[in-house]
């Protein structure tokens, strides 16, 4: 045994003086996690590595079986449901993790927003954290149509269509992102394309420039703590921080599996170019606030098609969002009461209210 | 040997006859407005720069946009279903060419085909016998017997075909 570890050590030591890893021990060992009532929050950023990596894992593993064509992918979902073993079970977590992933992610940003994290120096980890948000989406919406199902075809022929209401830009954007006129098996090996590389490939990128810049400035004091006074407590990154996150992980990853056990996911009726679109079409839960709205905006509001106000609103709400660090100009200068908060609880509330009249509301009332 | 700042030994030893000593703004450039060595070489390197890029953005992009779809488009078909397939008061998608459409016969049992492309975002649109007419279930579009959108966000009716029937064939075809 002693022999074992004396090995162990001279292995880890000849690997050390080759890439001189330790140097980075010391500044591991000096980060501190602040530590206040608001600390829950510090732990999603984390969360969001942790279920990537279990996207990246499981995703690997379909691709085994996965087959990319209108007329394959059906079948090969179907088949890898019901005859690979534990097939179910690597898809589920699959599916369920990218809704985990994607609620965390909500979570993560509106703590940050309404805590005031994006304040100076910032800006950069808020505009990356935005555009991985984005990101995370776009894996979302590519990867629903991959089973290619009647829900998510219909889905898809939507969301494709939403730019393709731009003035100008719009059908060569719509024919850019469908790889031609209408959602066909072209359109399925382009969110193909982009589900399993580009999108996973910027994401990493991202991610990797996110994780530095918070490194770079440690974690943010919400302004309510640091007005409060007071001493500064603290933990040390090393293990403290690290092993509550090993924790919250591993309650992730059994959440996920009991999930997918119970709830595996489903996989619906073929898709048929020549089928009506079904009643009680949803897209994924975290779209939905922006379908419901769709569906209530009139035809014409002010003499514009109400689809183009609705997607046009949703885009300058896009863009505030990714730029707040620069408008909400008092909580940059440290000044209290800025109402970017109201704005931010406002968008909250907007967002919950609009999700649940879509499951709740009737589908053709 | 000391080491005079990189781009002043080469150019001393090139420029044999180059005369007064350099100012201090000077970049090391010939007198006059000749063009200097450094900057030639920058705007060489930025040129072959931005070249290879656009060489290599332009086929990617054309890669990217899709052919134009070749098959030209249909102006009429003819459908597999008889007249008496379809009862008064229902509806039934079919191929318009590589598009959908539907085919209604109204209450009063007329024939009529619109394409079933919903105006608002491409939903397909059915029949609902309940309400005698179209519908789009993706956002609650509704559609009276003669395509116009009477309610719901669709700001636009439905294209309107002609339907002729000849015997026992359904022929639907485009209005010209």
């Amino acid at each position: 045994m002693a022999a074992l570890i004396s090995a162990l050590r001279r292995a880890v030591q000849w690997l050390d003086h080759r890439m001189g890893m330790s140097a980075l021990l010391p500044i591991v060992r000096k980060k501190k996690v602040p530590l206040h009532r608001h600390t829950v929050w510090y732990y999603m950023g984390g969360m969001l590595v942790f279920l990537f990596l279990l996207q990246v894992g499981t995703g690997v593993l379909l691709l085994f079986y996965y087959r990319p064509s209108a007329d394959g992918a059906f079948e090969s979902v179907q088949f890898l449901m019901a005859e690979v073993e534990f097939g179910w079970l690597i898809r589920s977590i699959h599916s369920w993790g990218a809704n985990l992933m994607v609620l965390v992610a909500f979570i993560h940003m509106f703590s940050v927003l309404i805590l005031k994290a994006y304040r100076p120096p910032r800006e950069l980890t808020w505009m990356t954290g935005a555009a991985l948000l984005g990101v995370c989406m776009g894996l979302g919406f590519t990867g629903y149509l991959l089973p290619w199902n009647e829900l998510a075809f219909f889905a898809t022929r939507v969301g494709t269509e939403i730019p393709g209401v731009l003035p100008v830009v719009g059908d060569f954007i719509r024919t850019l992102l469908r790889g031609g006129e209408d959602v066909t098996g072209a359109t399925l090996t382009r969110f193909y394309a982009l589900h399993v590389s580009v999108l996973p490939a910027t994401l990493f990128m991202l991610m990797a420039l996110h994780v530095l810049l918070v490194q770079r400035h440690g974690m943010s004091v919400p302004p309510s703590v640091e007005r409060a006074g007071g001493a500064r407590r603290s933990m040390p990154f090393l293990p403290n921080f690290v092993l509550r996150d090993l924790v919250g992980w591993l309650c992730a990853l059994i959440i996920l599996a009991a999930v997918a056990a119970f709830f595996p996911a489903h996989l619906g009726v073929k898709a048929d170019p020549f089928a009506p679109a079904p009643e009680g079409i949803k897209p994924e839960w975290y779209f939905m606030f922006m379908f419901q709205t769709l569906k209530y905006l009139p035809a014409h509001i002010l003499g514009v098609e109400g689809e183009l106000v609705g997607i046009l609103a949703f885009g300058v709400a896009g863009l505030v969002l990714f730029l707040i660090p620069f408008l909400d100009r008092k909580a940059a200068r440290g000044e209290p009461g800025s109402g970017w908060s109201w704005v931010a609880f406002g968008a909250l509330v907007y967002i919950l209210v609009l999700t649940a009249l879509g499951y709740l509301a009737n589908p053709s009332a | 040997m000391s080491h005079a700042p990189d781009d002043r030994i080469p150019r001393a030893q090139a420029d044999p006859g180059a005369g007064p000593p350099r100012g201090p703004e000077g970049d090391g450039g010939l007198p006059g407005d000749t063009l200097s060595r450094k900057r030639f070489v920058d705007v060489l390197l930025g040129a072959s720069f931005g070249g290879f890029t656009l060489a290599v953005a332009y086929p990617v992009t054309r890669y990217l946009i899709p052919p134009e779809n070749v098959e030209a488009s249909v102006s009429a078909v003819v459908l597999s279903l008889k007249p008496d397939d379809i009862a008064p008061n229902s509806g039934v998608i079919f191929r318009f060419g590589d598009k959908p459409g539907i085919l209604l016969r109204t209450p009063g049992g007329e024939f009529r085909a619109f394409s079933a492309r919903c105006t608002h975002l491409d939903c397909t649109v059915q029949y609902r016998e309940d309400l005698s007419h179209i519908w789009c279930a993706c956002h609650n579009g509704h559609f009276d017997l003669n395509g116009r959108n009477i309610a719901g966000p669709p700001p636009e009716p439905l294209e309107a075909f002609d339907v002729n029937t000849r015997g026992d064939q359904i022929i639907v075809s485009r209005r010209t």
